[in-house]
């Protein structure tokens, strides 16, 4: 990796960074002009790709940028991007964090807390439903999804048995 | 609070492991899991405390599950954990993201580790979903909290508004509704 490339992924990705209120996939769009488009890093096929790997991955979503830091880095690549995107935001999480235990129990900050309950609980609805868009390619696959979610909703069994049973079904029949 | 059991506190190491266990088995995104393993497995959180802390992860910029993990991680050990929790979140997915990137160059797609991962990710899709319904079920919002929380639902999921827009935009409803709710108290 050459230091001008280190530099367009520190200063790229932590500019992507600052902004991505929300999680880091609601900045896949400017992701994808810092890759595809202002760099040519990689091709829209490759981006695709590799947006498809982090996602059938375990792990956070954002590590995807890791991915794009590997492509034109190796490994040095991939840890740069990593940290250019979750570091800085990291010390203002941990700045908040201080304030938000220093200023326990006021009443507007409860207001706020309890306020964003309901948007943080909408938006976990909102990605299991933007997930089941892009893996109901049949009848099969969304019934899987279903049952999934019903058997996650109504026991207290640990999901993992929804995902072993998802892999049995996608290796037999998928 | 009037939890029966008092809630147990975990040890660095205790927080260092399971948020890699977290990271290693959060298929389809890291919340729905952290919420199963430090709600319901571990019980160093409420839902309504882990709903909490996770709703400022999303209006404060960066990934919200990094947010919400160092949050967490000092809220229970300070600096260290808050350095310990993120880091172990990261790490394992990372390098197993690096070896399977290795392997897709190597030999490109291979029909059954794909079919695998389609049938795990339509299942973790539906994980996904039952937790928003539990969480839902269990913190019983007021009806006005509720209809913010659908407004989410609809604008992210369905009609597909970028993210910060739906955040900030709906976050003054959002409080004004428990600002009436907690007024009422």
């Amino acid at each position: 990796m050459t230091a001008t490339i280190f530099w367009q992924l520190v200063l790229g990705f932590g500019a992507i960074s600052l902004v991505s209120v929300g999680g880091g996939i609601a900045v896949l769009p400017e992701m994808h002009r810092l890759v595809v488009e202002v760099h040519g890093w990689m091709s829209d096929a490759d981006f695709a790709r590799r947006f498809a790997l982090a996602q059938a991955a375990p792990g956070p979503n954002v590590l995807v940028v890791g991915l794009f830091g590997w492509h034109v880095g190796g490994v040095p690549g991939m840890l740069t991007a990593t940290l250019a995107m979750t570091l800085p935001t990291s010390f203002m999480a941990f700045g908040f964090s201080r304030l938000r235990a220093r200023l326990a129990g006021r009443f507007w900050l409860r207001v706020v807390e309890r306020g964003l309950v309901p948007i943080a609980v909408g938006l976990i609805g909102a990605s299991g439903l933007i997930l089941a868009q892009g893996t109901a390619t049949g009848w099969l696959p969304a019934l899987v999804t279903a049952a999934s979610a019903v058997f996650v909703w109504r026991t207290d069994f640990s999901p993992l048995w929804v995902l072993g049973a998802g892999a049995i079904v996608g290796l037999a029949f998928l | 609070m009037t939890d029966a059991p008092p809630r147990p506190v975990p040890t660095l190491a205790d927080l260092f492991l399971t948020y890699g266990k977290i990271g290693l088995i959060g298929f389809g995104g890291i919340n729905a899991w952290a919420r199963r393993v430090l709600v319901e497995e571990k019980r160093w959180l409420t839902d309504q405390e882990y709903a909490e802390t996770l709703g400022l992860g999303q209006v404060l910029p960066g990934p919200n599950a990094l947010n919400a993990a160092i949050m967490v991680g000092d809220r229970f050990h300070g600096t260290a954990g808050a350095i310990a929790a993120p880091g172990a979140m990261f790490g394992g997915p990372l390098v197993l993201l690096a070896g399977l990137a290795m392997f897709y160059d190597a030999y490109g797609e291979v029909p059954v580790v794909k079919a695998v991962l389609a049938g795990v990710a339509a299942a973790a899709a539906g994980m996904v979903l039952g937790t928003a319904a539990k969480m839902t079920q269990k913190l019983k919002p007021p009806p006005t909290l509720l209809a913010v929380g659908l407004c989410a639902l609809v604008a992210a999921g369905l009609l597909r508004v970028p993210l910060p827009y739906v955040v900030l935009g709906l976050a003054p409803f959002g409080i004004a509704a428990a600002w009436r709710v907690l007024r009422a108290k």
